[in-house]
């Protein structure tokens, strides 16, 4: 009997060892959090956080993406009223009569051809969809878009080019950027509109042509598209240098 | 009078309950980062708003404005953490059969009530319990349930066009958002009930929690 603990003394080492246990974890999990929550100036997210980000990608790309996947839409009597958001790219005044797209295909430095809204609205079958745009803030207004079909676009202007794992688009000034994934550039519902709401697209929401990827936020959506390049490499992101997902997609 | 152990949580259980609380607070504080970015959920009729989630002083409290991409990022990578523990937590119940004592029955629903007048200070008599009274039984199968509808109406948030099905399950984006917020604002209506009790049951509730066992009078005889 002189070795044996009392229950009571056996409760006291047990409560000893879980109080030490769970202190020990609460003090990991602070102190990790600790680690990984960045300082106020920093503009991207801790390299921990972007690398999950990354992986995520990867694993919805492999197991969920698929370009048979439509996002939902809607009958237009159910359009909303669309924020104009994001005003980057857009300080300068709009030329519209000097206005062209420069097209960089894979492999190549020189914009060939550079085309103007003529070439582009004339040669391409025009499609219309009403969807719900999302913000990355967390807002969604159902918006009714017109256009065409960027992977129509790049069959007839830039055939061989969707062969390139991404696509860059920039505003003629080069201040908004996005990087794309090409599977998702080639959805069946990723445009090149040109019209919003029954109307021609206001310099506010991007005129004369402008982005519409519903299978990623909005922030991909660029306005005043001026130059489209096909890239070997991942391409730069605006929003992703300062925090945001590069992949952002739906 | 002789004293013995009795055990009260499962290692398991103990791991499982510790683990998700922090992961919990966090998911929650990363959800406030990005709630932040779109505050627009209210009590309120028509025009009258009683309580706007959330007024100025709050954020200006906490600090929390203008961090939607570290929000982001954090719920994005600790949803995996949070919803590994609760499957794992969920498997674990049902092949060790605890979720028969977690689970209410027909008579919990009654019990119940019994046990919240019993806990309000009416003298209502306490119905005989097992390992849960009746009211923990329905709360905690309630919060289980409640994870799972979290997890499912994130990932009808997180990718609506590839998960397209789920999103219309939760009744579209906009609604699958606001069950998302609401689930959130009962957890933490949870937490402040849980945290209450414990505090009311007294220390060897909160010790059994953290390493398993009571003290129980000894039974003499076989």
């Amino acid at each position: 009997m002189a070795n044996k603990l009392t229950a009571e003394q056996e409760l006291q080492r047990k409560t000893r060892r879980g109080l030490l246990t769970l202190g020990a974890g609460m003090a990991a999990a602070v102190g990790g959090f600790a680690w990984l929550y960045p300082r106020a100036d920093a503009e991207d997210i801790p390299g921990p956080l972007r690398s999950v980000l990354n992986f995520n990608e990867r694993v919805v790309r492999r197991a969920l993406y698929d370009n048979s996947h439509l996002a939902k839409t809607f009958p237009a009597r159910e359009v909303g009223k669309l924020r104009a958001n994001g005003k980057a790219g857009l300080g300068e005044p709009l030329d519209l009569a000097h206005w062209s797209v420069d097209l960089v295909k894979v492999g190549e430095k020189q914009a060939s051809p550079r085309l103007t809204m003529a070439e582009i609205t004339s040669a391409l079958p025009r499609i219309e969809e009403t969807i719900e745009f999302k913000c990355i803030e967390g807002w969604s207004a159902v918006t009714q878009f017109a256009g065409a079909r960027f992977s129509d676009f790049t069959a007839r202007f830039a055939a061989g080019s969707e062969k390139a794992p991404y696509v860059r688009m920039a505003t003629p000034d080069g201040e908004y950027y996005v990087g794309l994934d090409m599977l998702s550039a080639m959805h069946p519902q990723t445009l090149l509109a040109w019209e919003m709401n029954g109307a021609p697209l206001t310099e506010e929401h991007g005129a004369p042509l402008r982005l519409v990827i519903p299978v990623k936020y909005g922030v991909k959506n660029i306005k005043r598209i001026g130059r489209i390049e096909f890239m070997e490499q991942r391409p730069g992101d605006y929003w992703a240098e300062q925090g945001y997902d590069w992949y952002a997609g739906l | 009078m002789m004293s013995v152990l009795e055990e009260k949580h499962k290692l398991a259980s103990r791991w499982f309950h510790w683990i998700n609380f922090p992961l919990l607070l966090l998911m929650i504080f990363s959800g406030l980062l990005i709630y932040w970015a779109n505050d627009v959920y209210r009590v309120g009729v028509g025009g009258i708003t009683v309580f706007h989630f959330f007024p100025d002083w709050f954020y200006s409290a906490t600090h929390i404005d203008h961090k939607l991409a570290l929000g982001m990022a954090f719920h994005f990578a600790l949803a995996w953490l949070f919803a590994i523990n609760g499957v794992l937590y969920v498997c674990y119940t049902v092949v060790s059969g605890e979720w028969r004592e977690l689970v209410p029955g027909k008579k919990s629903f009654g019990e119940a009530l019994q046990v919240a007048m019993h806990d309000m200070g009416f003298k209502t008599p306490l119905p005989p319990q097992g390992r849960y009274n009746a009211a923990q039984r329905i709360t905690y199968s309630l919060i289980v349930l409640m994870g799972g509808l979290s997890l499912l109406t994130g990932l009808a948030i997180y990718k609506p066009a590839q998960l397209a099905w789920l999103t219309a399950l939760a009744g579209g984006y906009e609604w699958a958002r606001w069950e998302h917020f609401w689930l959130t604002m009962a957890y933490v209506a949870f937490f402040g009930i849980h945290i209450g009790q414990v505090i009311r049951a007294g220390w060897p509730t909160f010790r059994a929690m953290v390493c398993g066992y009571d003290l129980a009078e000894a039974h003499h005889g076989k």
